[in-house]
């Protein structure tokens, strides 16, 4: 057998050698860790560019934003971690309601362009805008046939044609936007109304924007920035994006963001890379090659796409945005997970 | 009886005794979780209407897909062990490559393909076909990538039987249907029953299937619980359950196996049996298996192409960066490794010393095995963050929860081949005067050799395809082919992750192709080499003189 044969004593002394190889190594000075729940395709080119820029290091951990935050939790006290970024202000919420999170300086702070990009306590930060929206086929739908308010999609012309992504965060997210601005019992009734539509439910927004391509739905609940990611690699892809106006509840901004841990070994250069990536030309990256909405003055969206000023900042505390357990029942309660 | 001493024995039990809770650690975890969160509260979980919905379902899922995968590995272990099935070989490999494929990447692609607007609907100008999505959907992604499980089992055992006594059978005027049922089946009942455990326990705890198929098991619900609502009392609830389904399980093939352990041992192979001959059969039997080979290889790898050239046109690289793919490789064998020398002395105790501590060490080996990697995960961060912190996010960490997850597949495997070892063998050794350790190193090991190989081989494959630990558990900045399709697929850059996951599938393919053809070859050797030395009669003196003990 091949894997009986390899020599048992060689195995298990690489395989000593490159625990303690790799145990030793980090925890210097000069280095920063960042527990990320943004991918790395969106995210690593930034942070490449502030290693750099700062001389430090910056060792990434990638994952789900929800388990990034249970890492953090189960580690407690002896986390190797310097920041978190979150997909969601939710995650940032809860985690800051927990004490996790250092504040932050007020030159940071002063820099977004909107006082709702930061937390009232002022431990987290927005770094980018992700609006949200809907995505329709375009070869089914005018954008004309489309409902004024995203609240409308509850009339049973609507019915098996939506898709959604209910247990997606950033979906939750929304959700609990939503419970903010119509108030507990507004939201439940929408939806409960959405749920007898008979919306597709999906794993989350990607496999809904091939769904909507293909004509499995006509629309769907998603953010922003996934459609130009499809028509970059097929300009036929037949979906397009539909922004609901200022002050309609389907005109939410959801903000990506991160915050320095309490327990960082080395909360200022935490701080100078959290400033490095609010810079100029990191909005520029992220708005231009993500397509996510830019939050600090200054810095324009990519191509037509609204400016995040635009659209409607939650005027509720963001913070709000932790009650996710109370979005999670209510969905639950509905049907809708 | 084997002669020993009560030391060495001791020590044997000891270090069994230290696997086992070692394996137990996630269950520590999710006690002390669930006593944290409240009896009562914890009782209202167990006992809601919602859990006990989820309990059926996922219970239906978990029967259907074992019994699935029996129905379907049994008739291809037939045809490729006892038929003169055209190109035999091949298919004996072919058969067994969709353990290669990640749940979670081939659930994706059936999506693509046979998905209500998919390749296949486009292709036939069909409107719509009926859903796949739901319960059918998971039940077919999870018995096409893990009925291999059976088929490895049911293969080996079938190539031991002794063909003499089917002949006896047959002279005695049994039809061959007949003779398969009162001879064959019982003898391969033990290897059936040893891999439909790993595949029922297996399909408890995959979320990539249930989660991409949208269906509703206590898998997704952990999940749910854990990012939807960052809820770690309520899923520790759910993850014992979990467990104690686990032991049920496994206590039920326990007996089954303990009452059939002497047809287990009946004759090592006596001799190569004349191929039946296939005929008029042999349409039929290439036709599904050709079907089969289609649904579970040629649908993913035909999907993963179609984005593979998507991301090349786009101008992604068709092969992952190096660093990927032995990062993937080194972790995998090391696990692999660890896994396997971790399962010997359990494997010993079960054999050796059959009873109470050898059954408990056992369940204790097995307990995590159905639950989702996530749980198993979080329980190791915990543990390794707060107890040894020199060693948490190291290599090593990873390793060892590799190790945990995928103990019981070594157990499996090492068991099954020390149950063939004739006791008389290590007696002799020792009468000569030959220390134990000798007696280990030159006599049992050797003979081991292919139960070690079939298990590292297995632990190997499933630690390739892992995901959810990693993520957690890997040093920071380490990625693998896996987290590294997971990172570009989460994202929507589909045409960025096709090149990792062919080398994913392609990389895991090739040590068990060369697994499998030296298990073929060493089999027809063994086969050829007994000859005529071996009467159907001495079969008997096989039995480990244990094992007669306790009926």
């Amino acid at each position: 057998m091949a894997m009986a044969r390899l020599p048992l004593s060689k195995t298990l002394a690489g395989a000593c050698t490159l625990a303690v190889v790799v145990a030793s190594c980090g925890g210097d000075n000069n280095s920063l860790t960042l527990y990320s729940g943004r991918g790395e395709d969106l995210v690593q080119p930034a942070i490449d560019q502030c290693a750099d820029r700062l001389n430090v290091e910056i060792n990434v951990r990638y994952g789900d934003s929800a388990e990034m935050l249970l890492l953090l939790q189960e580690e407690g006290d002896n986390t190797p971690a310097d920041l978190y970024y979150s997909q969601g202000a939710g995650y940032l919420g809860i985690l800051s309601a927990d004490g996790g999170l250092l504040p932050l300086d007020e030159k940071l702070t002063s820099q977004v362009s909107d006082a709702n990009l930061v937390s009232p306590a002022n431990d987290w930060i927005g770094i980018t805008g992700r609006a949200r929206t809907i995505v329709y086929n375009t070869e089914a739908l005018s954008e004309s046939d489309l409902p004024e308010s995203f609240v409308d999609f509850t009339d049973p012309k609507w019915s098996g044609r939506i898709g959604w992504a209910p247990t997606n965060a950033s979906f939750q997210d929304h959700i609990t936007a939503l419970r903010g601005l119509l108030g507990d019992d507004a939201t439940r009734a929408w939806l409960t109304a959405i749920v007898e539509n008979k919306p597709v439910a999906y794993e989350k927004n990607t496999p809904i924007l091939e769904a909507v391509a293909s004509g499995e739905v006509d629309i769907g609940f998603v953010n922003h920035y996934y459609l130009y990611r499809f028509l970059a690699e097929d300009p036929d892809f037949p979906v397009a994006n539909h922004f609901f106006d200022d002050g309609d509840p389907g005109a939410l901004i959801n903000v990506a963001g991160a915050g320095v841990i309490t327990h960082s070994k080395n909360p200022d250069a935490a701080q100078e890379a959290l400033e490095c990536l609010l810079s100029a030309d990191i909005q520029e990256y992220f708005a231009s090659t993500n397509y996510e909405l830019p939050v600090v003055a200054g810095a324009e969206p990519w191509s037509d796409l609204p400016s995040i000023n635009s659209l409607t900042l939650p005027e509720f505390d963001l913070n709000l945005l932790a009650d996710l357990e109370g979005t999670v029942d209510m969905l639950v309660d509905v049907g809708a997970l | 009886m084997t002669p020993r001493q009560p030391s060495d024995d001791r020590a044997l039990r000891i270090v069994a005794l230290a696997v086992g809770v070692a394996a137990a650690l996630p269950i520590g975890y999710l006690v002390w979780r669930t006593c944290e969160y409240g009896f009562s509260a914890s009782v209202d979980v167990a006992t809601s209407g919602r859990t006990l919905g989820l309990l059926w379902s996922t219970l239906k899922l978990a029967v259907a897909v074992t019994a699935s995968s029996v129905v379907i590995a049994v008739p291809i272990a037939w045809l490729t062990v006892r038929t003169n099935l055209p190109g035999r070989q091949v298919w004996s490999i072919v058969t067994v490559l969709p353990l290669a494929i990640p749940t979670y990447v081939g659930s994706w692609a059936f999506i693509g393909a046979l998905g209500p607007r998919g390749m296949f609907a486009n292709l036939l100008g069909i409107e719509s076909i009926p859903s796949i999505y739901g319960f059918w959907g998971a039940w077919a992604s999870l018995t096409l990538f893990s009925y291999p499980y059976v088929l490895l089992t049911v293969r080996s055992a079938w190539m031991r039987l002794d063909p003499g006594l089917e002949e006896a059978s047959r002279m005695l005027g049994r039809s061959s249907w007949h003779t398969f049922l009162k001879v064959v089946w019982p003898q391969l009942r033990p290897a059936v029953s040893s891999g439909a455990l790993l595949v029922s326990l297996y399909s408890l705890s995959d979320f990539g299937a249930v989660a991409m198929m949208r269906y509703d098991t206590f898998t997704r619900e952990i999940y749910l619980q854990y990012r939807g609502a960052l809820e770690r009392g309520a899923s520790a609830v759910l993850g014992l359950m979990l467990v104690v389904l686990t032991v049920t399980v496994l206590t039920g093939e326990q007996r089954l196996r303990r009452r059939e352990d002497l047809h287990r041992l009946h004759g090592s192979g006596a001799r190569t049996p004349q191929p039946v001959e296939l005929g008029r059969l042999r349409v039929p039997a290439l036709a599904g298996l050709g079907l089969l080979t289609a649904l579970a290889l040629a649908v993913p790898l035909g999907v993963i192409s179609y984005w593979l050239v998507r991301g090349v046109r786009a101008g992604e690289p068709v092969w992952p960066a190096w660093s990927l793919i032995s990062n993937s490789l080194s972790v995998s064998l090391l696990a692999a490794a660890v896994a396997t020398i971790a399962a010997l002395p359990v494997a010993m105790i079960i054999r050796r010393s059959p009873g109470r501590f050898a059954n408990v060490i056992e369940r204790l080996s097995w307990s995590g095995y159905a639950l989702p990697g996530i749980v198993v995960a979080l329980a190791l961060v915990y543990f390794g963050a707060n107890a040894v912190p020199w060693a948490y996010q190291s290599v090593a960490m990873l390793v060892f929860a590799y190790s945990i997850l995928f103990l019981p597949q070594a157990i499996g495997a090492v068991r099954s081949s020390l149950l063939q070892v004739t006791p008389s063998l290590e007696e002799a050794s020792l009468l000569l005067g030959a220390q134990r350790t000798t007696t280990f190193r030159k006599v049992l090991l050797p003979l081991l050799r292919p139960g070690l190989g079939a298990g590292a081989g297995l632990v190997f494959l499933t630690t390739m395809k892992e995901l959810p630990a990693t993520l957690l558990l890997a040093p920071t900045g380490f990625s693998t082919l896996a987290t590294r399709i997971w990172n570009s697929t989460s994202e929507g850059f589909l045409g960025r992750s096709a090149g990792p996951a062919l080398a994913l599938v392609l990389l895991s393919s090739v040590p068990m192709a060369i697994l499998l053809t030296r298990s073929q070859r060493q089999g027809a050797r063994r086969i050829g080499a007994a000859g005529r030395d071996q009467p159907a009669e001495n079969a008997k003196q096989d039995v480990p003189s244990e094992v007669r003990l306790t009926r």
